[in-house]
C-alpha cells in the first residue's frame, strides 16, 4: 500500500514537471502568437511582454502583409522555389549515389563511399569562400542557381538512402532484367517507390535545412527582390528596420510550409532521424 | 545467378542492337553513372574549393589581382580578435554539448518510462522548436529579453526581485543568449535520438536488475547509460562539429558586430573578414585553421571511441 503511495506521488510529480517543461519549451512560441495579434508600434516600443492590454489584440499586422507587403511576397515565392527545387534535385541524385552503392559491386565503391563519410566532416562553412569566388567566375551570384548548386548532392542524404536500399529485395533486381528491363527502368520503376519512406524522410529533413538555411544564401543573394525569408527578416532586425508588422507577422507565416510538410511526411520522420543517427 | 546474369544479359541483347546502349546498360558500366552525380559534385563543389581555399590563404585576393604572400595572412590571422572569437566559440562548444548532452538523457528516460503519460503530446511539444528557425527563433529571443523593462525576460526576473538587465550588451548574458537559443531548438532533436537508443534496452535487464535490489539510480547507471553509449559519441561528435560552425544565432543577436566583439565566432570572423572587408585570402586563413581544429577534435574522439578498430564498416 505504502509503496503504491509513493509511486503514485512520484507519478504525478514527473508528470507535472514535465508538463511545465513543455510549457515552457513552447512558451517563446506561444508569445510569438499571441504578440503577433498586437499592434506593431506598441511591440516596436516593449519588445515581446507579459502584460499586455488584451483588448489591442487584431488582425492588422496580418491584413499588412497580406495587402501591403509584395517585398515579403517575393522573399516567400524565393523561398518556395529555391526549396522545392532543391528537394526534388537533391532527392534525385543523392537517392541514385546512395542506391547505386548499396546494390552494385564496383571497383573504388568503398573509396566512394569513405567519401560520403569525409565530407560529412568537412563543415561547409570552410568552403564557402572559395565556392563564393566560384560562383563570381560563373556569373552566378544573386541567382537561384548559385544558391541551389551546392546543396545538390547532400552527403547526408547519401548515407541515408545508402544504409535504407541495403535493405532492398535484389532479387527483384534479376527478376526485372529476364524480363528485358535496363537497369535503369529497374531504378526508377521499381526500386525507387520502394524507397519511397526514405524519400518521405529526407524530403523533410532536406525542406527544413533549405527551408531555413542561412549562411549561403546570405553570401550568394545580393539584392532585396532575390532574398530568400530567413535573410529577408533579418533585415528587418536590424536597427534601421522597423516593419515590425511584417516581421513578426511574417515569422507566423514562415512556419506554415514547413507545417504542411511535416503533416504530408511526418511518418517517416523520426525513422529517417534516427537512421542517420544511430546507426551510424 | 551466374545463368540468370547470362540469361538476362542475352536477352537485353537481343531487344538492343545499338552498341552504345548497351554498353551504358551494363552492369559495369551503371554504377558509375548512378554515382556520377556524387564524384562530378565531390571534385567541383568539394575537392577542388578545398584545394582553392588552401591556395587563397596564401594569397591576398583582391578584384581582378591575386598575389602570391606566403605566410602574411596566418601571421595576421593571430591577432586579439581572432582569440576571442576563438575562446567564444570554444565556450559554446563546451556549454551546448555539455546541456545538450545530459538534458535530453533526462528527459528521454523520462519519457520512456512508465511515470509519463501524454508521450506523444510532450514530445511533440519538446521537437516543436526545431521546426522554427535560428533567425525566427532568434527574433523571439531577441524581442523577450529586450532592454527595456517590458521586456517578458526583464518582467520575470523582476519577479525574483533583480534588475532588469541590458541582455545584449554583457559578455555572459550573450553568451547566456547564444546557448540558450542553441539549446532551445535543439533538444528535442536529441530527445528523439535518445529516446530512439532506449528501445534497444532490453527490458529482462531491468528485471534481473530489480531482482538484484538495484536503485533506480543503480539501474540507469549499469543498465541504461552503457546502451546510450553509441548515440551519445554520435550526439557529442555533431554537436562539437555544429558548435564550431556557430555563426546564426550569433548574426541574429547582433548582424554585423557585437559590443566588445561578445558574440564573435569564428565562422562569423571569416564572414566578416572574407565577405564584408572583401579580404578573402585572409578569411580563407581562418577557414583552414578552423578545418585544422575541426579534423583534429574528430581524430582525437575517433581515436577515443575506438572508431577505427571497427573495421571496414
Amino acid at each position: 500500500m505504502n509503496k503504491r503511495g509513493t509511486s503514485n506521488a512520484l507519478k504525478w510529480f514527473t508528470n507535472i514537471g514535465m508538463a511545465i517543461v513543455c510549457l515552457i519549451a513552447l512558451f517563446p512560441v506561444i508569445m510569438l502568437l499571441i504578440s503577433s495579434f498586437r499592434p506593431s508600434t506598441e511591440l516596436m516600443r516593449t519588445g515581446i511582454s507579459l502584460n499586455f492590454d488584451w483588448s489591442m489584440l487584431n488582425l492588422d499586422n496580418y491584413t499588412y502583409i497580406f495587402t501591403q507587403s509584395a517585398e515579403y511576397w517575393t522573399w516567400y515565392t524565393n523561398s518556395l522555389v529555391i526549396s522545392a527545387i532543391t528537394i526534388v534535385l537533391s532527392l534525385f541524385f543523392s537517392s541514385m549515389v546512395g542506391y547505386a552503392l548499396a546494390v552494385y559491386d564496383f571497383k573504388g565503391k568503398h573509396l566512394f563511399f569513405t567519401f560520403v563519410v569525409f565530407i560529412l566532416m568537412v563543415p561547409f562553412e570552410i568552403l564557402m569562400l572559395p565556392l563564393f569566388q566560384m560562383m563570381i567566375s560563373f556569373q552566378l551570384v544573386n541567382s537561384y542557381l548559385g544558391v541551389i548548386i551546392p546543396m545538390i548532392v547532400a552527403p547526408i542524404a547519401v548515407f541515408f538512402f545508402r544504409q535504407y536500399a541495403l535493405g532492398l529485395p535484389v532479387q527483384l533486381m534479376d527478376a526485372a532484367r529476364i524480363d528485358g528491363a535496363t537497369e535503369y527502368g529497374i531504378f526508377f520503376k521499381i526500386m525507387l517507390p520502394l524507397m519511397a519512406p526514405s524519400l518521405g524522410a529526407m524530403a523533410i529533413l532536406q525542406g527544413l535545412g533549405s527551408w531555413n538555411n542561412f549562411l549561403w544564401p546570405l553570401i550568394v543573394l545580393r539584392s532585396n527582390d532575390m532574398f530568400t525569408l530567413p535573410i529577408g527578416l533579418a533585415t528587418l532586425l536590424t536597427p534601421y528596420g522597423n516593419n515590425y508588422d511584417v516581421l513578426i507577422a511574417g515569422s507566423v507565416m514562415t512556419i506554415v510550409p514547413i507545417i504542411i510538410l511535416f503533416i504530408f511526411f511526418q511518418r517517416y520522420f523520426v525513422a529517417g532521424l534516427t537512421t542517420g543517427g544511430v546507426k551510424g | 545467378m551466374l545463368a540468370t546474369n547470362q540469361t538476362a544479359e542475352t536477352a537485353s541483347a537481343n531487344k538492343r542492337s545499338n552498341p552504345l546502349l548497351n554498353f551504358l546498360n551494363s552492369k559495369k558500366v551503371v554504377p558509375y553513372i548512378f554515382v556520377s552525380p556524387f564524384i562530378i559534385s565531390f571534385i567541383v563543389l568539394t575537392l577542388y574549393p578545398a584545394i582553392r581555399g588552401i591556395m587563397m590563404s596564401f594569397q591576398s585576393v583582391l578584384p581582378g589581382q591575386v598575389e602570391f604572400i606566403g605566410l602574411a595572412n596566418y601571421e595576421r590571422v593571430f591577432n586579439p580578435t581572432f582569440y576571442k572569437a576563438l575562446m567564444n566559440t570554444s565556450i559554446y562548444v563546451v556549454l551546448t554539448v555539455v546541456i545538450l548532452t545530459i538534458l535530453p538523457i533526462i528527459f528521454a528516460v523520462i519519457l520512456d518510462s512508465k511515470l509519463v503519460k501524454l508521450k506523444t503530446l510532450f514530445r511533440a511539444s519538446l521537437f516543436m522548436p526545431t521546426l522554427a528557425s535560428t533567425i525566427v527563433a532568434g527574433m523571439i529571443f531577441r524581442l523577450m529579453f529586450g532592454e527595456t523593462d517590458s521586456g517578458a525576460a526583464n518582467q520575470i526576473i523582476s519577479l525574483f526581485g533583480l534588475d532588469p538587465v541590458n541582455w545584449r550588451y554583457h559578455a555572459w548574458s550573450g553568451m547566456f543568449l547564444m546557448v540558450l537559443l542553441c539549446v532551445w531548438r535543439w533538444l528535442g532533436v536529441n530527445i528523439l535520438y535518445f529516446l530512439a537508443a532506449l528501445q534497444n534496452v532490453p527490458n529482462e535487464l531491468y528485471e534481473a536488475a530489480d531482482i538484484d535490489g538495484a536503485s533506480i539510480f543503480q539501474k540507469f547507471r549499469f543498465v541504461t547509460l552503457p546502451f546510450l553509449k553509441p548515440v551519445t559519441i554520435f550526439v557529442v561528435t555533431i554537436s562539437i562539429i555544429n558548435g564550431f560552425r556557430m555563426f546564426e544565432e550569433s548574426f541574429v543577436f547582433w548582424e554585423a558586430g557585437s559590443p566588445n566583439n561578445i558574440g564573435l565566432t569564428v565562422v562569423g570572423y571569416i564572414y566578416q573578414q572574407g565577405i564584408q572587408q572583401n579580404d578573402m585570402g585572409f578569411g580563407a586563413a581562418i577557414g583552414v585553421i578552423l578545418m585544422i581544429i575541426i579534423f583534429i577534435i574528430s581524430f582525437i574522439q575517433l581515436i577515443l571511441t575506438g572508431a577505427f578498430k571497427r573495421g571496414d564498416q
